[in-house]
């Protein structure tokens, strides 16, 4: 029988049984999906930060577009760095299709964009309240940008939860430039997809269930962390 | 962010030697079939052990194996769809192409049987027959070895079921798992391969109405992708493949791949 209750006792014998094959799909999603954050977060919330205090023509123009790449469908940001890194792309030679590291650059690609935008929203936010004061003393754009990252962080927490949700959840990226190669490029949601195809109803929600698990879990690791910062800011 | 980044790459580093693997192994691009049915789970490992060499497989339809091995994306195709095989080695993509082993497509549908296939000998009359009942057929839709095999068929029962795409005939442009979730959902007519159905998970209603027609025959084929054309293939690594599986071991190991005491998938290398 194929339910709901089915697919929780799924998911607690899969736990129970701490199976080996598990912990290297959970690891390996942990992996790719934290690069890819750790990577749109150098490139994004520099980017969005920059954007946010600068003013030059287009503004409003790259604002929407990173606005609307918020909307960037995976299967099409995967497909795009398939077709730069399959050995007939220019980056061919790299030989990177069907590894984790293609898997990353995929999900970088879909998460950047989430992270620039929020980013550049709660830095312009911010600087509405700083600008006098940075005026004042005399501190230039680029220090601004410093700045107002660092006394944002803890909002750029939740900017990067919000990409990291959207990078572990995704499957159309990683299944075409990563192939679900079993022991490879296999991940939570290729699992999840596979298993489904299989017919295997239960055992594919007991993943999703897993998966929800492990993320609540991140984040609670990361509402602990905003904590302790925010206390030792105000001590 | 001070604090958080070093604790992103303590994450990083603690799994970073998840996937540090040797690297002696190849890509293979096949099919959804061979995989769900379990035959690499099986096969693999014994080649592992024979040769050393790991083989990655890649599962996806057949058009879009061929495609990807006509970019240089693996070394070795493994497929069913015998002229698209043969055009992609015509075309200076593939060195040569082997017969490897067969099995059959049956017609699942509904137990209730609405269109009155069921026992029927002819598959072309069959599909003729569930267009006249106006019964829904979830097709593949996707361009795979399946796909191309259901095309032959309305082809020849003379019906172009595309004509009545999304009343009776649904195209999922899916996998065969997930056409076949959407069949037992629907109460759809579906043709599948044997091995997928016998491992589905998720039956429903779906019952086996015809199978045995000659015309039913699902060859798959194997083919080294064209070292001389993407110089980074592994010929040796996948010639040992290749010359593995039409070998008496892996002619055995394939017939050995039982599922419930039924093999699913029969040996025919020359």
């Amino acid at each position: 029988m194929q339910d709901l209750g089915g697919a929780f006792g799924e998911a607690f014998r899969l736990i129970g049984a701490f199976d080996g094959d598990l912990v290297e799909i959970v690891l390996l999603s942990l992996r790719v999906s934290l690069s890819a954050v750790a990577l749109a977060a150098l490139v994004g919330l520099p980017l969005g930060a920059a954007v946010a205090v600068a003013r030059f023509p287009g503004r409003m123009a790259s604002i929407a577009a990173m606005n609307a790449f918020m909307g960037l469908p995976p299967v099409v940001a995967g497909l795009a760095v398939y077709l730069l890194l399959s050995r007939a792309g220019p980056l061919g030679d790299f030989g990177l299709l069907y590894t984790p590291e293609a898997m990353v650059i995929a999900q970088a690609v879909l998460v950047t964009p989430i992270v620039a935008a929020l980013a550049r929203q709660t830095i312009e936010d911010l600087h509405g309240d700083y600008d006098e004061q940075l005026r004042a003393l005399g501190i230039g754009r680029t220090g601004a940008v410093a700045t107002l990252l660092w006394e944002a962080r803890l909002s750029l927490v939740t900017v990067l939860l919000a990409g990291f949700g959207r990078a572990i959840a995704e499957v159309g990226a990683v299944i075409i430039v990563g192939g679900n190669i079993n022991h490879v490029t296999r991940v939570m949601t290729t699992a999840i997809a596979l298993e489904t195809s299989k017919g295997a109803l239960n055992l594919a929600l007991g993943l999703g269930i897993v998966l929800l698990a492990i993320v609540l879990a991140i984040n609670a690791l990361a509402g602990l962390l905003r904590h302790s910062v925010a206390e030792s800011a105000h001590a | 962010m001070s604090r958080l980044l070093p604790s992103l790459a303590a994450a990083l580093a603690l799994t970073a030697g998840a996937a540090a693997g040797d690297d002696s192994f190849i890509v293979l691009q096949s099919t959804t079939s061979t995989r769900n049915s379990g035959l690499f789970d099986r096969i693999l490992p014994m080649f592992a052990e024979a040769s050393g060499i790991e083989v990655r497989v890649v599962a996806v339809g057949t058009g879009q194996a061929i495609r990807n091995a006509a970019n240089g994306d693996g070394d070795v195709l493994l497929v069913h769809a015998r002229d698209a095989e043969e055009a992609f080695v015509a075309e200076g993509y593939g060195v040569e192409r082997f017969d490897l082993m067969y099995n059959d497509f049956v017609i699942l549908g509904p137990s209730a049987d609405p269109a009155g296939v069921a026992g029927m000998a002819d598959a072309p009359a069959a599909l003729a027959a569930i267009a006249r009942a106006g019964a829904r057929f979830a097709s593949r839709g996707d361009d795979s070895g399946t796909h191309r095999k259901e095309r032959d068929l309305w082809r020849m029962a003379g019906v172009d079921p595309v004509a009545s795409s999304g009343a009776w005939y649904l195209e999922t442009g899916s996998g065969m798992g997930a056409t076949l979730n959407t069949a037992a959902g629907l109460d759809a007519y579906v043709l599948s391969d044997r091995a997928t159905w016998i491992v589905f998970g998720n039956r429903g209603d779906l019952a086996l109405h015809v199978e045995g027609d000659d015309d039913l025959f699902n060859q798959y084929g194997v083919i080294l992708v064209d070292p001389e054309r993407f110089g980074h293939v592994k010929a040796a690594e996948g010639q040992a493949f290749i010359d593995w599986l039409l070998s008496d071991a892996g002619q055995a190991a394939i017939a050995g791949h039982r599922i419930a005491g039924r093999q699913l998938f029969f040996p025919n290398a020359k």
